[in-house]
């Protein structure tokens, strides 16, 4: 198997991801978009981990799972907090930050 | 055509459709449980790069702990009534169609006017590295420091997702 086959892979997932996050309007969906980002870039780590023999790129995506879990408890609970005062999770809905 | 090769072109294809899927679907929870089933897929694509510890860790963390947490988040939310909610903004559509095909085309000439050769897979030594006595290893001597900062940002995120999910901040 080639490298490029793992990189390919990991680019177009990574594209879709974008998608994603710049189409949908869904609060949630944005976001697990942005975790299928972070996926397909921890594919290219662990890859390139094994082709060039070092350990460095497994630790890096131990560290960006780490990293995750947190986004993820902390965006989840601002996704609640934000449902609760305004009973939506449509992106175009929320903007109170928009000047 | 070997067996690892037929086991990865049908694990990366699965990996594509179903990042497709879960993008493209209207309901939050059909949307969810596809994204875990992307999550197996890499995690079996990771076993194709003898990255076993990563591997088993995408399933735990990942498949597990956090696709729990966004599946209770949608059935908390109750997003019954929001199931009409405003998907159509073409123009916003448009706009990001754009810059995700210009981004893809950046990407794939990157990949075909490479100055450098790429390298090849180093068989026995990925197997010793995908350990979780290499990984272990490494964790607690090399990148010590960086495992100790991690806990304080997981106390952090505990903190913080208590503070902001409570009922009323006074």
């Amino acid at each position: 198997m080639e490298l490029q086959t793992y990189l390919l892979l990991s680019a177009v997932t990574f594209i879709i991801g974008v998608v994603g996050v710049l189409a949908r309007r869904n609060a949630i969906i944005v976001f697990m978009s942005i975790e299928l980002m972070l996926n397909s870039v921890n594919l290219t780590l662990v890859a390139f981990s094994a082709y060039l023999g070092d350990v460095t790129g497994q630790m890096l995506v131990f560290f960006v799972m780490t990293v995750a879990a947190a986004e993820a408890a902390i965006g989840l609970a601002i996704i609640i907090a934000l449902f609760r005062n305004k009973q939506t999770v449509n992106l175009d809905d929320i903007n109170i930050l928009k000047w | 055509m070997n067996v690892e090769t037929i086991f990865f072109y049908l694990l990366g294809a699965v990996f594509v459709g179903s990042a497709l899927m879960m993008v493209t679907r209207r309901n939050p929870v059909i949307a969810a449980l596809y994204l875990i089933l992307n999550f197996f897929c890499l995690a079996g694509i990771y076993l194709t790069l003898h990255a076993q510890f990563i591997a088993v860790i995408q399933i735990l963390v990942y498949a597990g702990a956090i696709m729990v947490l966004f599946v209770f988040v949608i059935m908390l939310l109750n997003l019954a009534d929001e199931r009409r909610l405003s998907e159509a903004m073409s123009f916003k559509k448009i706009v990001a169609a754009g810059l995700s095909i210009v981004l893809l085309l950046e990407l794939l000439y990157i990949f075909v006017y490479r100055e450098t050769e790429l390298p090849t897979l180093q068989a026995d030594r990925s197997i010793e590295i995908g350990t979780v006595e290499t990984i272990g290893k490494q964790l607690f001597t090399k990148f010590l420091f960086p495992f100790e900062v991690t806990s304080l940002l997981l106390l952090a995120a505990i903190v913080g997702a208590v503070v902001l999910a409570k009922k009323r901040l006074d």
